[in-house]
């Protein structure tokens, strides 16, 4: 046994036994009390001889322990074919040496008792027993039917406590069961007064018209324990206690991804959707639209051909599949192709375990790669928020051990991110969280994810839009009057393509003007230009006639001199 | 005890022969007790007429289980039938007669 602390280190520790029973080890930190006698009570039917056969079967299995079952009621071929069912193949174990059932039937009507006796029949029985197989288990049920077969109880009592001593000196450990007792004793003949290594309590309770069974460790001398009462199944794989600690880390890690039916929502997520096997949650409150987006999820996981189950506690299926017609989500055609499988129970139907139980038998009858449960919040009506966590563990557990996909939807009574999920989102790797925001006299959905273990997730609030061709992710409408969405995001987006276009046309107008401008300025300088042209060419016509009145009146004085002859004239 | 006939168990309806085995743990002194009680038993009631046959279960282990044989000392009439368990030291002699077949006596 691992060394814990200094103080363990020193004190020689408790030897266990482990049952292999699911559960059970957990709770009793490691298992029974190695080579002593554990006593498990409780009244008919709660399970005793149940677990004390899986703990022989599961030792001979796992642990390489052959164990020996003295029988006081049932007979050999009774037990075997009353735990066929739970798979569990008595009678290869016995053929195999690693089992061995003796039947002791001890009747009054058929002994007539004439004097002093023991029972060291019974010891040779179990000697004889032990020895040939070398059982390093063994299991005494119900030991206590000796004290009806014998009328001496005071012989009965004394061989008792002498043949649990026995058996501890034999170095077995034992499991001896015994029916609940009245107010005194634990149990009907007090068998506790000789075992007192460990007590388990096996009930089984009616609690708001449900049975439950529960059990509990009512004493474990020596040994750290868990003392509360823990609901246990009975299924196809034997006994199945249900405490959180059962929940094992050891799942596989897959990298494949699932589209969300929602490509915007992929885009969220990394741009490729939710891995595959991860728990899925979405949150919100009543009318946010969480079933919309699980059937979302199941339509493309059809689409894709990949099986899927609807765990619905809330809607009929005909309802679901109308209701998200209505949103352009066809989930019919995938029912009738049996893609798609609905297992639509009341929550108040039956007790948590066994919800666990039918999920489990719905699961393992439809092989879906995609589970929808709508709503796991249902469940905590049914019992303490404890119960409720320990159950939805176990339940995701379940489905990432056989990488299941599992979207869950869960219903807040409160709008605080805080107040959803049951407490349980830590459970969950992917939380999406839905709130319908109300302003201007309307409700407007919105989307966030709040957390995606394993990939780079957008932070961003999105408008989570059911129109008739599905869900839509519309980005929120940021402006510098603000975030809008819904009509006042239409609104907005109208009243800002109004705004632009008067300045469009206030530019256009001023660019107009200027061009007017522009064309009348040229206009005059061209007028101008006329005006100086014309003025010129009238200016030049002057010179030029003045030119020529200057060279006729010239020619006009040479003739007039020449006429005279005047001046040296020859 | 003297050897007339027992005063509360008479006729054996006529039974020949008496078949029984008695199963003990090695000699401790209640087995001691319960053959002496037996023989004597025998030896005034059934002279002649009966067989016992002992077996001690630490010789043969494997009898107990296959003979359904819990307390010791046990006594088992194989015949005549029905077979009857005794259990005890056989110190109730009146218990003993009356499961070897033998028919109360009739008040007188």
């Amino acid at each position: 046994m691992a060394k814990k602390s200094n103080s363990e280190a020193v004190l020689p520790t408790l030897e266990k036994t482990p049952t292999g029973i699911q559960g059970l080890d957990e709770i009793t930190s490691g298992g029974l009390p190695k080579g002593r006698t554990t006593l498990i009570y409780g009244s008919a039917g709660s399970g005793k001889t149940l677990i004390g056969l899986e703990f022989l079967v599961r030792g001979a299995i796992q642990y390489n322990e052959p164990g020996m079952f003295m029988s006081f009621e049932e007979t050999e071929g009774e037990l075997t074919t009353n735990v066929g069912s739970l798979g569990f193949d008595l009678k290869s174990l016995i053929d195999s040496k690693k089992l061995l059932i003796d039947q002791v039937s001890v009747e009054r009507s058929e002994i007539e008792e004439t004097g002093e006796y023991d029972l060291e029949g019974l010891f040779v029985r179990l000697g004889c027993a032990i020895d040939s197989i070398k059982a390093k288990r063994v299991v005494l049920d119900t030991i206590e039917v000796l004290y009806a077969g014998l009328t001496n109880t005071g012989i009965v009592r004394a061989e008792l406590r002498r043949l649990f001593r026995w058996l501890k000196d034999k170095g077995v450990t034992t499991i001896v069961t015994g029916e609940r007792g009245g107010e005194t004793t634990l149990t009907r003949h007090g068998l506790e007064e000789y075992v007192s290594d460990c007590v388990i309590f096996l009930d089984n309770r009616i609690n708001q018209e449900l049975s439950t069974r529960r059990l509990r460790i009512v004493k474990y001398r020596g040994s750290a324990h868990s003392t509360n009462e823990f609901p246990f199944i009975i299924d196809a794989n034997g006994i199945s206690i249900l405490p959180v600690t059962t929940v094992k880390l050891d799942y596989p890690a897959s990298n494949e991804r699932i589209p969300t039916g929602v490509p915007r929502l992929d885009t969220m997520l990394d741009g490729k959707g939710y891995i595959k096997g991860s728990a899925i949650l979405v949150s919100g409150m009543v009318g946010t639209g969480k079933t919309s987006l699980a059937a979302s999820l199941i339509e493309a996981g059809c689409r894709r051909g990949q099986r899927c189950l609807y765990l619905a506690f809330e809607e009929a299926p005909s309802q679901i599949i109308r209701n998200m017609q209505s949103i352009g989500i066809n989930l019919e055609p995938w029912v009738k192709k049996e893609l798609l499988h609905f297992d639509a129970r009341r929550v108040s139907e039956q007790g948590l375990e066994k919800h666990l139980l039918s999920m489990e038998q719905a699961v393992i009858k439809s092989q879906p790669e995609i589970v929808v449960i709508d709503a796991v919040t249902d469940f905590t009506n049914m019992g303490s928020l404890i119960e409720t966590r320990h159950m939805v563990l176990r339940m995701i557990d379940f489905f990432k051990m056989r990488e299941i996909t599992v979207l869950c939807t869960s219903m807040s009574t409160r709008a605080e991110l805080e107040e959803t999920g049951v407490g349980l989102s830590s459970a969950f790797d992917t939380w999406i969280h839905l709130t319908n925001v109300q302003s201007n006299l309307e409700r407007n959905r919105t989307l966030v994810v709040v957390k995606s273990r394993g990939m780079a997730h957008s932070n961003q609030v999105r408008e989570f839009v059911l129109t008739d061709k599905g869900v839509q992710l519309v980005d929120i409408y940021a402006s510098p009057a603000g975030a809008f969405m819904g009509s006042a995001r239409m609104a907005q987006m109208a009243a800002d393509e109004a705004d632009a276009i008067t300045r469009q046309q206030r530019i256009e107008g001023k660019r107009r003007a200027v061009e007017e401008k522009r064309r009348a300025l040229e206009a005059r300088i061209e007028a101008m230009r006329a005006e100086f042209d014309s003025e010129t060419k009238e200016t030049e016509l002057i010179i030029d006639q003045e030119e020529k009145a200057k060279k006729a009146l010239k020619k006009e004085r040479n003739g007039i001199e020449k006429q005279r002859k005047a001046n040296g004239c020859k | 005890m003297s050897t007339k006939a027992h005063p509360h168990y008479g006729d054996t309806n006529g039974v020949k022969e008496w078949n029984l085995r008695l199963f003990v743990t090695d000699w401790t002194p209640r087995c001691v007790i319960a053959y002496k009680n037996l023989n004597r038993i025998c030896e005034e009631r059934l002279k002649d007429r009966c067989t016992i046959e002992v077996i001690d279960l630490l010789e043969k282990p494997e009898m107990a289980r296959q003979e359904q044989i819990v307390a010791i000392p046990t006594l088992v009439k194989t015949s005549p039938k029905p077979e009857k368990v005794i259990i005890g030291d056989f110190s109730n002699e009146d218990r003993v007669l009356k499961a070897l077949g033998f028919e109360p006596a009739r008040p007188k």
